[in-house]
């Protein structure tokens, strides 16, 4: 497969389009985060995302449309058109040259402006325009409405314009890219959600060295929500997206803790005799599946979020251990060891009913079902790799998604489309994504630390 | 005026036959004198004796002391040798306590029997293949056979606790099979 680096960043659009800066007021400190692509560009739909034009003196606070092209390749679906191939930097439809970017095999071109309207007031309009239909009509489409002929620009998808602060930009951002990904995939985007996850800084230098961190999906603006002396691990979010569960060993034991993210203050969950961790939240958001071992080894519980009452679910002398909810809170599936090796069990709620869901590989551990149902994602060890792999619920079949190393922690986006997980990269834990088609992947290049336990965030609007 | 004189002279001479008369026999401040030196050596007898009493106990408490000293250090010793020599190493997806560190462990054991006032932590860790989650029940495991090897060479389950700290904890970065086997670990933690 094919490597390419592709880095959304000041310098190489400096570079690649100094003709563009005399006509458009680029904000150049842009925080968009390096990616490594690593697979599949090949097969994403190209895209013109046009430098929205800005009229306005002061500086912009965040480059909108460079955003978005970052959103879009990151979603594996498109692959924006580089700045230095485009034929024209058009602001409105009736500014684009529908043949030229034809000519250049790109079939959609969003295009936009920023006005700037006030004290840190910005007006934003953009257009997500269908370049083949436009050529086909001529921009003009004749349609019958109220049995009379009228004209009508079918060719522009969508159009909208609105007024965003300053402190806005790159929210507003993602919201152009969930309008322009829905739009042409027909499936909601995931780009105004969140990850939170592990980072461990050098253990000798530092005296808090492992961090609990939340960011954009994008891994931009990473802020630590907790610093600790001891491990913290397995954060995951309650499905309101206001709360973080994960498990701390500041005690010199493995305790489960809940934190608001907005106020960061914290509660201390468990506090049983060995192994609290695992925790994972019901889709209703009123129950916490976990692992405890107080019983002599780990079983998977059930705890009622209001009354803390537990309930046991698994009662075996293997370990149990990794709970994750069906989306129809009927059931949990787990990694249980009672068929000698690690392998994926599902049991049903109401009845206890186990069955075992996966036979393929010598093990099969941390599975999590996708949001439509339809598939269960696992880390598969086939020949001693570790890799993310997925199996078609109704027939069964598996696929191994990476061939990254030491693959662990996979966390799906809530829309489906994409996994998040973590590799060993140059012998340190770092984050990884692949679509879960396998088609499209990238890495993030190596950071200032162990980055690990990647957990996506649900929808937050 | 020759009165005068005469009553000066005699002003003068009486006093002074007077002390001449003293010389004949102890006086009351001579004999008070006597008692309190006769006291005082008495209660430096007495004082002496106690000082030769503190100095025994002293003597006593010393060696006490420096046979206490003695046991302490040899406890710390025994102890400290222990603690150079306190990590156990697994196979890979192994939790069973190989051959090659029952030694080891028994000098742990016999050390924990006869101080049955030092407790222990036996904390599990693991390589970093597999899931977080799985290495943290795995890596219990590898604490518990430790803390079961101990129980059974007689230590009291009063003095042994296990934590599992799955792959949170590596001895030796990265994705090597020398980091991997170097992970894959028990360690007997004195408290």
């Amino acid at each position: 497969m094919a490597t390419w680096i592709l880095k959304f960043s000041s310098k190489q659009v400096t570079i690649m389009a100094a003709a563009v800066l005399l006509f458009f007021n680029f904000q150049l400190n842009a925080a968009t985060n390096e990616i490594i692509i690593t697979g599949g560009i090949e097969s994403a739909r190209p895209i013109g995302v046009v430098p929205f034009k800005y009229l306005g003196n002061t500086s912009l606070p965040e480059n909108l449309s460079e955003v978005v092209a970052s959103d879009l390749q990151r979603s594996g679906k498109f692959s924006p058109l580089k700045l230095s191939l485009m034929p024209q930097f058009p602001t409105t439809d009736t500014e684009i040259n529908y043949a030229a970017w034809a000519q250049k095999g790109i079939d959609m071109v969003l295009v936009g402006s920023v006005e700037s309207t006030g004290l840190n007031q910005y007006l934003v309009t953009f257009e997500l325009v269908d370049v083949l239909r436009a050529q086909a009509t001529g921009g003009q489409a004749k349609t019958l409405e109220n049995g009379k002929l009228v004209m009508t620009r079918d060719h522009v998808i969508e159009k909208r314009t609105k007024t965003i602060n300053g402190g806005d930009f790159r929210q507003y951002a993602h919201i152009i890219s969930d309008i322009v990904y829905e739009k042409l995939t027909g499936q909601r985007g995931a780009f105004l959600t969140r990850i939170a996850y592990i980072k461990v800084l050098d253990r000798d230098t530092n005296p808090k060295p492992y961090r609990l961190v939340i960011a954009d999906y994008d891994n931009v603006n990473p802020t630590t929500l907790l610093s600790s002396p001891e491990p913290l691990m397995s954060p995951t979010w309650s499905p309101d997206g206001n709360t973080l569960a994960y498990v701390s060993f500041e005690n010199k034991r493995s305790q489960i803790y809940l934190q608001d993210i907005y106020t960061t203050s914290r509660t201390r969950l468990t506090d049983f005799p060995g192994i609290n961790g695992a925790p994972n939240f019901s889709p209703d958001g009123k129950k916490l599946a976990m692992v405890l071992s107080k019983d002599g080894n780990p079983e998977i519980y059930i705890m009622d979020l209001q009354t803390r009452n537990l309930t046991r679910i698994t009662r075996n002398r293997a370990i149990d251990t990794e709970p994750s909810w069906t989306p129809d809170g009927k059931s949990l599936i787990f990694t249980s060891e009672r068929g000698g090796k690690p392998q994926i069990y599902q049991v049903n709620l109401a009845t206890n009913r186990k069955s075992r869901l996966t036979f393929e590989g010598e093990m099969n551990l941390g599975g999590a079902i996708t949001p439509d149902n339809s598939q269960l994602v696992i880390v598969n060890r086939t020949r001693g790799d570790y890799h993310i792999a997925k199996q078609d619920l109704k027939n069964g079949d598996m696929l191994v998604l990476t061939n990254t190393y030491l693959d662990e922690s996979p966390s799906i986006s809530p829309n489906g489309s994409m996994i998040i997980y973590s590799v060993l990269e140059y012998g340190k834990p770092a984050l990884a994504w692949v679509s879960l088609d396998g088609r499209f992947s990238f890495k993030e290049p190596v950071a200032d630390g162990e980055v690990k336990s990647p957990s996506w965030s649900p929808f937050l609007l | 005026m020759l009165n005068k004189n005469a009553l000066k002279t005699l002003l003068i001479v009486v006093p002074l036959v007077t002390l001449a008369a003293c010389k004949s026999g102890p006086t009351d401040a001579e004999l008070e004198a006597e008692a309190n030196s006769q006291a005082e050596a008495a209660a430096q007898q007495v004082a002496e004796a106690e000082a030769a009493a503190d100095a025994e106990a002293k003597r006593v408490d010393v060696a006490k002391a420096d046979a206490l000293q003695k046991a302490k250090d040899m406890f710390e010793n025994e102890k400290a040798t222990l603690v150079a020599q306190n990590v156990v190493y697994f196979d890979f997806d192994q939790a069973s306590v190989k051959s090659d560190f029952h030694a080891v462990l028994d000098m742990h054991a016999a050390f924990l029997v006869k101080n049955p006032g030092q407790s222990i932590v036996v904390e599990g860790h693991c390589d970093n293949r597999g899931t977080p989650e799985y290495n943290i029940a795995l890596g219990e495991r590898r604490a518990q056979s430790v803390e079961t090897y101990l129980m059974n060479a007689g230590v009291s389950s009063a003095q042994v606790s296990v934590v599992s700290y799955g792959e949170e904890k590596p001895a030796v970065q990265g994705g090597s099979e020398y980091a991997f086997a170097q992970n894959r670990r028990g360690i007997v933690v004195y408290q």
